[in-house]
């Protein structure tokens, strides 16, 4: 993967890629992500064309309509400042899905270069600026949903090394870790009854170690967890990586 | 509302089935890790150590196939060719027909439930018995294996009782050691009328020209104990380069396949007996066999031939753990069959374009595959041949417009603030089938399209760092 063979981060100044579950659904994730970037002392840049990193119809199999959605994203990110995104999913995209799809492109040498600039945010932070433990504090049981997307990547360890650093914060180990959500983007609605009893299991495995939040580097996880915990009329209390930093910071 | 086959048949999966691939894979999983992370620094090492070998095999067949063939001869073993399924049947009842012989009995191999040899040598007056426990119990119930080592993992110990009771094996009994042990009883006497013994073969070293057989249950050696001829189907992809690399191999697919150190019994066999041997087979047949692979190496998803058939990947796959293997239609089921199964159908690729569906892209089948394939890559492979290919696939949303609307950012900011009205339209009165599967199950989140961009926009500024 791309992810392995990035130049170190130089400058401070970064390009937001907001990710278009946050632009529809969690605005409180992006601002957190600002806001955590800033209180790093980092300019963070928000390209206004920015729409989606293509991935919907990458795993949807349309590799046509992908594509022009990455050709989109590349133009957008111009530039060579990392690119900084607050999910495992989509800088996974950009670095592995994008290249794939791209491969006897002719303009696959783009796609690579944004691939190489693309971080997830905890990845970031731990791996690019050299952060390994965070101020402030956050009295918190949280149970880490590792987000598929980020296996074979540094993004959990880094996002361990955080939480655990944070006064207050107790990281719960929960059972089977290392099974997905369900979630899967076009699988959780063509395959509805596998996705949602995967979700279930994995609700079960967590609700077990009794957490305060379910924290993940990814919302389109905990869109489908705590989407399955409310229509079961058992609601959870998730939060993102960023809103834990965000917060952890507000309560020093 | 229509959904994908294998959806469907997860759901209506009875819950005894469900429960039993469930158990049985996760305990199988579980050990399989415990023991590769406990005896080896760094067992992900191996896995592509390992996978490289075999893509180096696989993308140097033609030079290795000819390679075995040569040895193999000069070992004493008639080599065959066949390029189907039927050629490879054909080529058995061949040999049988010109020794006259009718009883063979049967070691576990995956390539002979691919050409479905049991049931074509039934077919022709030949007595084709299963040795193999779980083989067996499949063979007398007329059913199919649902996982690539355990072929009965969807049964459980009393549907087998009632299946022995029903066969005159005994009366009801549902303790396992008793239903092996008549088994055992029954299978002896069959060792001992055979005329042919028929195997597999888990890898064929090129250097040696010999090939290696791992069971549990030492079926393979009775197979080939009392019988003059052994017969060994095997796949082209089979070959490892040299002896020496065995060591790596027996590891990894012991540990993978059954959380063992070692198999019960490895065999290694060059040919036919030798006449300082008292016994056992004095003629040996190898059929290499091709029936679509050949297709597979030239096509984009090679990758999956590196496969050593360890089940690993089956266990692991939360999507297999609820569906169970009999859902995907096919020899090979979960994450490794969900691409070679497609792959194997040639030109009927359409009619398992659904397969490689089955799956959330989670990659925990890569990351435990002993050969290291990329198979979550080779799945979105296949997504987009069949697209290509224009094959229908339900539920899956259409892709064209939203392509259209996330690459002009100006239509795109307008949706965004557009889509407010959806939290005030009841969501069941919205037209959109991916909508209504999601909402179904799931409720959804607020819409709070260009809240970010606003709060960016209107938030005080602050003096720079």
């Amino acid at each position: 993967m791309l992810n392995a063979e990035r130049a170190p981060v130089t400058g401070k100044r970064v390009q937001l890629m907001a990710t278009c579950l946050c632009d529809a659904f969690y605005d409180d994730v992006a601002a957190a992500t600002v806001e955590v970037l800033e209180h790093l002392g980092v300019e963070v840049v928000f390209p206004e064309g920015q729409t989606c990193c293509g991935q919907p119809a990458f795993n949807g199999g349309d590799w046509v309509a992908s594509r022009k959605v990455v050709r989109h994203t590349v133009k957008t990110f111009a530039g060579d400042e990392p690119v900084v995104v607050p999910s495992g999913s989509c800088a996974a995209m950009m670095f592995h899905g994008a290249v794939l799809e791209f491969e006897t492109e002719p303009d696959l040498a783009e796609v690579e270069a944004l691939g190489r600039r693309t971080w997830e945010l905890g990845d970031f932070l731990v791996n690019g600026l050299g952060v390994k433990t965070w101020p402030g504090k956050f009295p918190a049981t949280i149970a880490l949903h590792r987000a598929c997307h980020t296996r074979g990547t540094n993004s959990i360890a880094a996002a361990v090394t955080l939480l655990k650093s944070i006064a207050g914060v107790n990281v719960v180990e929960f059972g089977e870790a290392e099974q997905c959500c369900g979630f899967g983007g076009t699988f959780s609605v063509s395959f509805p009854n596998i996705s949602s009893a995967m979700g279930d299991l994995k609700l079960e495995h967590i609700r077990a170690v009794k957490p305060d939040i379910l924290v993940s580097p990814d919302m389109s996880c905990m869109m489908h967890l705590t989407g399955l915990a409310a229509k079961e009329g058992q609601p959870i209390k998730a939060m993102h990586l960023a809103q834990v930093l965000r917060d952890a910071l507000k309560a020093k | 509302m229509k959904f994908q086959q294998i959806d469907q048949f997860a759901a209506e999966l009875k819950v005894d089935t469900r429960a039993a691939v469930y158990d049985g894979s996760k305990k199988g999983h579980e050990k399989r890790t415990k023991l590769l992370f406990d005896e080896f620094a760094d067992p992900d090492a191996l896995r592509r150590m390992a996978g490289d070998i075999k893509q180096h095999v696989i993308e140097n067949l033609d030079t290795y196939l000819p390679a075995v063939e040569a040895k193999m001869k000069a070992n004493g073993v008639q080599v065959h060719w066949a390029a189907t399924a039927e050629a490879a049947n054909e080529a058995v009842l061949k040999i049988m027909r010109a020794r006259g012989a009718t009883k063979m009995v049967k070691a576990k191999t995956m390539v002979s439930e691919e050409t479905e040899l049991a049931a074509f040598l039934e077919k022709h007056g030949i007595e084709a018995l299963e040795t193999d426990l779980g083989e067996f119990i499949v063979q007398i119930d007329g059913d199919h294996p649902s996982h690539i080592v355990k072929p009965i993992i969807h049964k459980n110990r009393r549907e087998i009782a009632r299946s022995f009771e029903r066969e005159g094996l005994g009366d009801y009994n549902d303790d396992p050691q008793t239903i092996t042990r008549r088994a055992r009883n029954f299978l002896r006497h069959k060792y001992l009328a055979a005329d042919v013994g028929l195997t597999g073969a888990n890898f064929v070293s090129a250097e040696s020209g010999r090939m290696v057989l791992v069971t549990n249950e030492g079926n393979s050696r009775f197979c080939l104990a009392a019988t003059k001829c052994h017969i060994a189907m095997i796949g082209i992809e089979k070959i490892v380069p040299r002896d020496y690399d065995l060591a790596l191999f027996l590891n990894l697919l012991a540990r993978s396949g059954t959380a063992q150190e070692v198999t019960v019994y490895t065999e290694f066999i060059s040919g036919p007996k030798s006449p300082a041997q008292p016994d056992g087979p004095e003629e040996m047949h190898v059929i290499f066999v091709d029936n679509g692979r050949t297709e597979v190496l030239a096509s984009e998803c090679r990758d999956i031939l590196r496969c050593i058939r360890c089940g690993a990947c089956l266990n692991v796959c939360p999507v297999y753990r609820q569906a169970s293997g009999h859902a995907y239609r096919s020899v090979y089921p979960g994450p490794v069959g969900a691409v070679l199964s497609p792959l194997l159908m040639g030109d009927k690729f359409a009619q398992k374009a659904d397969l490689p569906k089955a799956s959330s892209l989670c990659g925990a089948c890569n990351e435990v595959c002993p050969v290291n394939i990329p198979i979550p890559d080779l799945l979105l492979r296949l997504r987009n041949k069949a697209k290509e290919e224009n094959v229908p696939s339900p539920g899956t949303p259409p892709m064209g417009a939203w392509a259209l609307l996330a690459s002009q950012p100006t239509v795109w900011r307008a949706s965004l603030i557009g889509g407010k009205v959806m939290n005030y339209i009841p969501t069941k009165l919205i037209p959109v089938p991916a909508l209504q599967a999601w909402a179904n199950k799931r409720a959804l989140p607020e819409w709070r399209g260009g809240e970010f961009r606003k709060w960016l926009k209107n938030r005080p500024k602050k003096t720079k760092p």
